[in-house]
């Protein structure tokens, strides 16, 4: 007995030494628990929440762009889409191959998206929504709902997509949205939001940053593989700006009829206050299928037509002015006095110049003319000399002060500056001395001379109004951020003497109205509306001595792109001037047959549209409503009174 | 051993019975119907899948714990090796046949029900070593020949173990092991001796770990090493807690558990859970009650007259203790994730049937606190 009493006293001495240890160890998980549970709380807290929270971005609605009387050009339509949940279709038993079977009996599914849908699937978790079909229309939409119960998995979700109503009317002043490149990525959050949109063109890319708001918040509670369990906040963002362009949608509609088919540009604009109403190049396109996405065959068609359907000709299309250049060279000398009104000139049809020889394109000759006449009839000859006598120099400094030579700082991207060529020019590009037979070249809108269709309107409006007319797009852009602009244009007068300018613009007015002028054909005959104007025909292949001596071939005999370019500028009515319009028709003919009559409906209508009933819009926007501009009612009593 | 005598039972069942700690068997309930809670609470509010089972488990438990506890001791002294030998030959049952799950072969399958051996092992050394010990006298202690055949019974059971691999569970049965030879009497130098050897052949060791295992270690050297990767579980588990904070989320609130954030957290994690959902407060309470529980094996070990009952009594409130200090320890980033439950509360057959039996001859030890039995096995040889 008293052996195992020994082993009891060591055991028991044992085990308190063992109870010891084992309560050491106890109080260093308290410890621990102390120090994880109530110092590093707090630090904890947040982490944990930092896991549960997850912050989405809520994109605002792109703001919506109405031309001036408030039809609406791009709004924001539903989207319908088909999305696949493949989590849903495997809880129904039921592989996404049968489902997808199933579903291509419903709406198309090429083999090449259904290669997509099953590698994105394959990619992401099975609660995350693959899109399978965007921009279903509402036959398809009813169609799934529809077969719904057979289509586990399979959902109708809704977004909201840009929609252009006036798709290839507004095309190139609009621009249009694309998803967002990798390139552009600029920090913004929103931009790396799947299938958020971004403005590539034209006004939507000029004002994206005003149209596309500022983005929502969400707050949500995930669970660790990232699935929303709950809402916790919502903060909706701002919407995007909504804005007022300067364009009349009805004119617009009208350029487009009249330049179908043909490849070209029309600019009209108000000249008291330089408001383009009407900015149309063809041919043109369908913005709606850049959202969509283009396939490569579409975009590739798209890029190698020869009729560059996706250049703004209206900005960007640069031409040799031809004649209707003659009212620069006409002012330029009149103002520094090398010709006065009443200097003649006699054309027997051509002008000598060293062993050069340049014609006039009336084969005889004109005879005597003065400035009036030779601008009435396009005198070729007339300019030869008056360019000749006035310089380079001085043509190219007029040229500057109408609106030539460089961008004008238009709204839109890709302006074209056009080209005036001068002394310095030459020598630093070409390396080459000028030549006296480029000045006279230049005497009648040719040789090196380029211009853009916008510049040719706005030289109209300059010359006419004698301000520095400077042409703008928008009107008024409107959001809570920006606040609300609108200003009505006040321009600087551009100094020119008064009768000089009214010698050039009755001049213009004998152009179409004269018994001789050059756009006989083309005249307004309603009184009241009439307009004036100036043909222009530029050549854009060397017509050999040759080929001269054997008579010209007329443009009907040549092939397409080899044929002049038509061109006229002019403005109307005559009393009291109000629009000025540029018209060029690439490789049309001559100008007063091409572009002449374009340029007369156009004004026309103009005319027709503010001194008839105001028009009606049918689809205005509610927040575009509010009652026309004061500017334009004063002006509507005045007219009245 | 030519003579095996035993005593004829000097207590009827009903004295048994009555004998029972009762109030101890209400702290395993309090603390079982905590881990059913909790379990109910990781299934989001459901008994199922979890908590009905365990709650089953836990009254099979029971029954068993009674049965073993009213069984004469002695005849558990008697079949103690024939037990150990049993369940060693199902661990190398399990090297040659067992099944494969979660990159380790633990499990074997005995007719309808799947058992792992390894978790046995535990109660079953503990009782073949009483056993030994209590055969020897304070000399034969002494001496290291003597000590040979309880030392091999530590080695074959835990190198099976790790073989399969699972080291928290042969570290365990080592540590466990140790403190038995420690109560048996074992010189203090000796366990230096083999301390440093251990610490010396620790570089030879690390080459036959598996390379999950060393992850594992690293890991826990360096929890934010691979913050989604292994490190992952460590650094939620330590969100959950510490965002816990003194009294918790509330219960079924815990959003590093709900919204699985938390790894595994009906089994290794439900600690963590816990004392996200109730705080520190919370874990305060289950921790006290554990400290009950550990009182009662040490007050039971210590009173009881014979040395098999002793060591039995304290070798299982050891292994009891090492779940839960290597399970809390683990969870809160203290030592290296082993998978080793939270006793009574993670779910999981085997760890309750074989803490409840555990539990059972605990009791066992106390209603036949008073039995003495001779070295031989015989209370006759005083």
């Amino acid at each position: 007995m008293h052996r195992d009493s020994d082993r009891h006293k060591l055991f028991s001495r044992r085990a308190a030494i063992l109870a010891g240890g084992k309560a050491l160890l106890l109080s260093t998980l308290i410890g621990r628990m102390y120090y994880l549970q109530v110092l590093e709380a707090r630090r904890y807290k947040t982490l944990a929440d930092e896991n549960r929270i997850s912050l989405r971005l809520l994109p605002p609605p792109r703001g919506r762009i109405a031309d001036r009387f408030g039809q609406l050009l791009a709004v924001n339509q539903q989207n319908y889409q088909v999305v696949l949940i493949s989590e849903d279709v495997q809880e129904k038993r039921r592989s996404l191959e049968e489902t997808l079977d199933l579903l291509k009996n419903i709406i198309h599914i090429s083999p090449k998206e259904r290669q997509r849908i099953l590698r994105e699937v394959r990619r992401r978790r099975g609660f995350v929504p693959v899109t399978v079909r965007e921009n279903l229309n509402w036959e398809e939409v009813a169609r799934i709902e529809v077969n719904a119960p057979d289509l586990p998995g399979i959902n109708i979700d809704v977004g909201q997509s840009r929609f252009y109503p006036h798709a290839e009317v507004m095309a190139h002043v609009l621009g249009y949205v694309a998803a967002v490149s990798e390139g552009e990525q600029s920090g913004d959050p929103l931009l790396e939001l799947p299938g958020f949109r971004i403005g590539k063109a034209g006004v939507e890319k000029v004002y994206d940053l005003a149209l596309r708001g500022k983005g929502g918040s969400l707050q949500v509670e995930v669970n660790a593989i990232g699935r929303v369990i709950q809402e916790i906040m919502r903060q909706e963002g701002l919407p995007g700006a909504e804005i007022r362009l300067t364009v009349d949608l009805e004119l617009q509609k009208l350029a487009t009829r009249r330049l179908d088919g043909e490849s070209g540009a029309v600019v009209v604009l108000d000249i008291s206050n330089g408001d383009i109403l009407a900015m149309t190049s063809s041919p043109s396109f369908d913005p709606n299928a850049f959202n969509k996405g283009l396939s490569t065959a579409e975009w590739k068609a798209l890029v190698s037509d020869n009729r560059a359907p996706l250049i703004n000709k209206a900005i960007a299309g640069q031409y040799a002015p031809g004649s209707t250049f003659k009212m620069v060279v006409a002012l330029a000398a009149l103002e520094k006095g090398i010709i006065t009104p009443s200097t003649k000139v006699f054309c027997n049809g051509s002008v000598k110049l060293g062993n050069a020889e340049f014609h006039c394109w009336k084969k005889g000759g004109h005879g005597a003319m003065d400035l009036k006449d030779a601008i009435t009839q396009s005198c070729d000859v007339y300019f030869y000399e008056t360019s000749r006598r006035t310089g380079i120099d001085r043509i190219v400094a007029m040229a500057l002060r109408l609106g030539f030579g460089m961008p004008l700082g238009f709204e839109l991207p890709g302006e074209g500056g056009g080209l005036m060529p001068t002394r310095d020019w030459k020598q630093a590009t070409l390396g080459q001395p000028w030549q006296q037979g480029e000045t006279l070249l230049a005497g009648i809108g040719q040789g090196y001379l380029l211009a853009t269709p916008l510049q040719l309107a706005v030289m109209a409006a300059r010359l006419i109004k004698g301000d520095n007319v400077v042409p703008r797009l928008t009107r008024r852009i409107e959001s809570e951020e920006w606040g609300m602009e609108e200003e009505d244009s006040e321009f600087a007068s551009l100094g020119l003497n008064p009768q000089h300018l009214e010698l050039v613009r009755n001049s213009m007015a004998a152009v179409v109205n004269d018994p001789f002028g050059t756009a006989r054909k083309a005249r307004i005959k309603q009184p009241g509306f009439e307009m004036g104007g100036k043909t222009g025909t530029s050549q854009v292949r060397r017509i050999s001595k040759a080929e001269r001596e054997q008579g010209v071939r007329k443009n009907e005999e040549l092939e397409w792109r080899l044929r002049d370019h038509a061109l006229f500028v002019g403005f109307a009515p005559l009393d009291e001037p109000r629009y000025a319009v540029a018209v060029v028709v690439e490789h049309g003919g001559s100008g007063s047959k091409a572009a002449a009559p374009i340029a007369r409906d156009m004004l026309l209508e103009a005319q027709r549209r503010r001194s008839g009933a105001p028009p009606a819009p049918k689809q205005v926007a509610d927040r575009l409503s509010a009652p026309e501009s004061a500017v334009d009612g004063r002006d509507l009593r005045r007219e009245n009174g | 051993m030519s003579i095996e005598s035993f005593s004829r039972p000097q207590l009827t069942l009903g004295q048994k019975l009555w004998s029972i700690q009762w109030f101890f068997v209400l702290l395993l309930c309090v603390t079982a119907g905590i881990g059913v809670a909790m379990l109910y609470s990781a299934a989001n509010g459901s008994f199922d899948p979890w908590a009905g089972r365990q709650l089953v488990r836990f009254g099979v438990g029971l029954g068993a714990m009674i049965v073993i506890a009213v069984i004469d001791i002695r005849l558990w002294l008697r079949y103690a090796y024939v037990l150990y030998a049993l369940v060693l030959v199902l661990l190398i049952g399990v090297d040659v046949m067992g099944t494969i799950g979660m990159g380790a072969q633990r499990w074997i399958r005995l007719g309808m029900v799947t058992i792992q051996p390894s978790e046995l092992m535990k109660i079953a050394l503990v009782l073949a070593l009483a056993r030994y010990f209590h055969s020897g006298s304070i000399e034969d202690i002494g001496r290291i020949r003597f000590l040979m055949p309880p030392l091999l019974m530590v080695l074959a059971s835990s190198a099976l173990v790790l073989r399969q691999p699972d080291l928290g569970t042969a570290l365990m049965l080592i540590v466990a092991a140790g403190v038995m030879f420690f109560l048996a009497g074992v010189r203090l130098w000796k366990f230096w001796t083999l301390g440093i050897a251990a610490l010396g052949a620790l570089p030879i060791a690390w080459q036959f770990l598996h390379n999950y295992q060393k992850q594992r270690v690293l890991t826990f050297l360096d929890p934010e090493r691979d913050p989604l990767g292994a490190g992952y579980h460590i650094i939620q588990s330590k969100i959950a807690l510490g965002s816990g904070g003194l009294f918790g989320k509330g219960f079924m609130a815990g959003t590093q558990a709900h919204l699985n954030f938390l790894p595994e957290k009906q089994t290794d994690f439900v600690f963590t859970m816990m004392a996200e959902e109730f705080g520190l407060v919370g874990g305060l309470v289950l921790l006290g009650l554990y400290v009950l529980i550990l009182a009662y094996g040490f007050a039971i070990g210590l009173r009881c007259l014979n040395q098999f009952g002793r060591l039995v009594a304290l070798g299982v409130t050891t292994t009891f203790f090492l779940y839960i200090f290597i399970n809390i320890a683990m969870v809160m980033g203290l030592i290296p994730v082993v998978g080793v439950p939270l006793p009574l509360i993670s779910y999981g057959g085997t760890a309750m049937l074989t803490l409840m039996a555990g539990f059972g001859f605990l009791m066992g030890c106390w209603v036949h606190r008073d039995v003495l039995i001779g070295r031989r096995g015989a209370n006759d040889d005083l």
